[in-house]
């Protein structure tokens, strides 16, 4: 279960909004971190508390393919996203990564920013506390709840790589 | 039940007869691609596994051209820890600074992505090579570690959208032009997780090059990929390039898509993306005497040799407007020397246009040309959130290099015509 405050962005909230590409001069999350979501609100990093959570409109993270961005999120120690739907290579990068996202439509519109949540990440339950409402999040297809359990990916393909030696 | 030609490509290459849309896959890829921004994030990730085999050394190319030659010092560290595991890996396909350029423009015009292929990259715009008739897709850093180790990728096979042109391109109305029109008609998500397959009459009239224009937008619509089918075109353009035997693969009449668009492009003008999303898009009448402070040519949309031969003979005889700063970017360096032999250097300098290395380099607001704030830029290339090309409050519009060109002439959004009359070359 993870607690936190919800922070609202809109639709279309793309990678160089995650994180600018004059940045992209380093792949240290904890440095990344500092500049997460700066295009679209400059305090923000400054402004977050670990656990707490983005929540945005439709095909957040859409744009570059730039692994920078989940890992910038992952770095400032934010929870998890929750969305109205990913672009498809964010939504990747998360799962491969291990930085936890969920699509709930219905949760996503309903959010206000600054609103309370509590989530159970394995049951994809999010409960908005200051609004009082309950929602169950798309569950992940089998094939990637291996990748999720196995770690990631690339601890997902040392093993396969092992069963195939 | 028919089969798109990319539900074909993508059975080939799981080792089963066909596949369906939705289903996952573990696919055998041809070619895995970096740069120097996400090879270093790979290089980690495998070295984190302890994965010190590669799964094919002539199979993985290391292309530098985000911040090529390198911007600052954090960046020249960057550039070395991808160079290092290029050489310490005998990598065949690694392209130094100096050595090729832009990635999207580099391995096409090497034949190094061919018909039927799968071809993997760490940077969005890998869907580029879909032009070519073969599946391409972008993905992050640690998917891209995992094909290095394993020559495989998880995959879930995409519905695809068909759409069909037809008619024939008026005077300056280019591959661009038929993209951002197809981005704002389904909107900046409106092909999410699709395969988007182009096809129709009006492509016949569509260069290679203009093909793969069309094919390298796809991520703005949200697409996975892109297709257009190998004809005649295409194989003349392999002709003397492909690096490996190829099959053609085409989609059957009985093929199902999951949403079909029919146009007929006649009469249609140049097509141009406000700030500050790719689907904002309006003809070029509607946003003409716009002012903009910069006009940008270049990028892996429209920075090949036939952007740069429309853009120079629309410049010769003109001067860069006074106050304007015109940044002519070359995408690889073939096209440099290309372009310094058929004398469009000579041409884009006389006009007081900067000329430049090949690199991506303003498109992603990295180096040269960075926009300053509330300043408005005219680019060939291929973004324009918010910030995406300097600061926060700066704004591009998006169109054609005849269109980029023209505005760089007088400073504000033009139509070519209003410079040359009618077009002296055609128009790709």
């Amino acid at each position: 279960m993870i607690h936190g405050t919800g922070y609202k962005f809109g639709d279309n909230v793309d990678t160089d909004q995650i994180i600018s590409a004059k940045y992209l001069v380093t792949t240290d999350p904890k440095e990344l971190a500092k500049y997460c979501m700066e295009s679209a609100d400059p305090d923000f990093s400054k402004k977050v508390k670990a656990g707490d959570m983005l929540v945005a409109g439709r095909n957040f993270g859409c744009g570059s393919s730039r692994e920078h961005a989940p890992l910038s999120i992952k770095g400032l120690g934010l929870g998890l996203v929750i969305a109205e739907s990913f672009a498809r290579i964010f939504f990747r990068n998360c799962i491969n990564i291990g930085m936890p996202i969920l699509e709930c439509p219905q949760a996503a519109r309903d959010a206000k920013d600054g609103d309370q949540f509590n989530v159970d990440l394995d049951q994809g339950i999010i409960k908005n506390v200051t609004q009082g409402k309950s929602y169950q999040a798309q569950p992940f297809p089998d094939f990637m709840q291996q990748i999720i359990s196995a770690g990631g990916l690339m601890p997902y393909v040392k093993k396969r790589l092992a069963v195939g030696n | 039940m028919g089969q798109t030609a990319m539900q074909k490509i993508l059975a080939a290459h799981a080792g089963k007869t066909s596949v369906e849309p939705g289903e996952f896959i573990m696919a055998k890829a041809d070619l895995a691609m970096a740069n120097d921004v996400t090879a270093p994030i790979s290089i980690k990730a495998l070295e984190r596994a302890g994965i010190t085999k590669l799964w094919d050394k002539d199979r993985i190319a290391i292309v530098f051209s985000h911040f090529v030659p390198a911007k600052d010092i954090l960046s020249a560290a960057q550039a070395a820890v991808a160079r290092e595991f290029a050489l310490k890996y005998d990598l065949s396909l690694f392209f130094d600074e100096g050595r090729g350029g832009i990635e999207h423009s580099l391995l096409p015009e090497l034949g190094l992505v061919v018909p039927g292929d799968v071809v993997i990259g760490a940077d969005s715009h890998s869907c580029t090579y879909g032009g070519l008739g073969l599946f391409s897709t972008g993905v992050g850093s640690t998917d891209l570690a995992a094909v290095m180790a394993t020559g495989e990728i998880w995959l879930k096979v995409p519905e695809t959208m068909k759409f069909n042109y037809r008619g024939k391109p008026g005077p300056w109305v280019t591959g661009k032009d038929l993209i951002l029109f197809t981005i704002g008609q389904i909107t900046f998500d409106g092909a999410l997780y699709k395969n988007m397959e182009f096809t129709g009459p009006a492509l016949q009239h569509l260069s290679m090059e203009a093909r793969l224009t069309m094919t390298n937008m796809v991520i703005e619509a949200g697409g996975k990929s892109g297709f257009i089918e190998a004809d005649a075109v295409t194989e003349e353009y392999l002709k003397g390039r492909a690096k490996r035997p190829y099959q053609i693969y085409k989609s059957d009449p009985d093929a199902i898509y999951c949403a079909n668009y029919d146009w007929d492009i006649s009469g249609m003008e140049p097509q141009v993306a406000q700030p500050n999303l790719p689907d904002k898009v309006a003809g070029l009448s509607k946003v003409v005497g716009a002012k903009v402070h910069s006009a940008f040519l270049g990028s892996c949309t429209n920075g090949r040799i036939e952007d740069l031969r429309i853009a120079a003979d629309i410049l010769k005889g003109h001067k860069v407007a006074k106050g304007l700063r015109f940044m002519v970017i070359p995408a690889t360096q073939n096209v440099y020397r290309q372009a310094l032999k058929e004398g469009l250097i000579d041409i884009f300098m006389e006009a007081e246009a900067i000329v430049s290395a090949a690199t991506c380099g303003p498109c992603l607001g990295g180096h040269m040309g960075v926009l300053g704030p509330n300043e408005v830029c005219i680019s060939s290339s291929n973004r324009n959130f918010p910030g995406r090309m300097g600061h926060r409050d700066s704004q591009v519009y998006l169109a054609n290099p005849a269109v980029v060109t023209a505005s760089a002439i007088t400073g504000c959004i033009t139509h070519p015509d209003d410079i040359v009359g009618k077009p002296t070359i055609k128009a790709a």
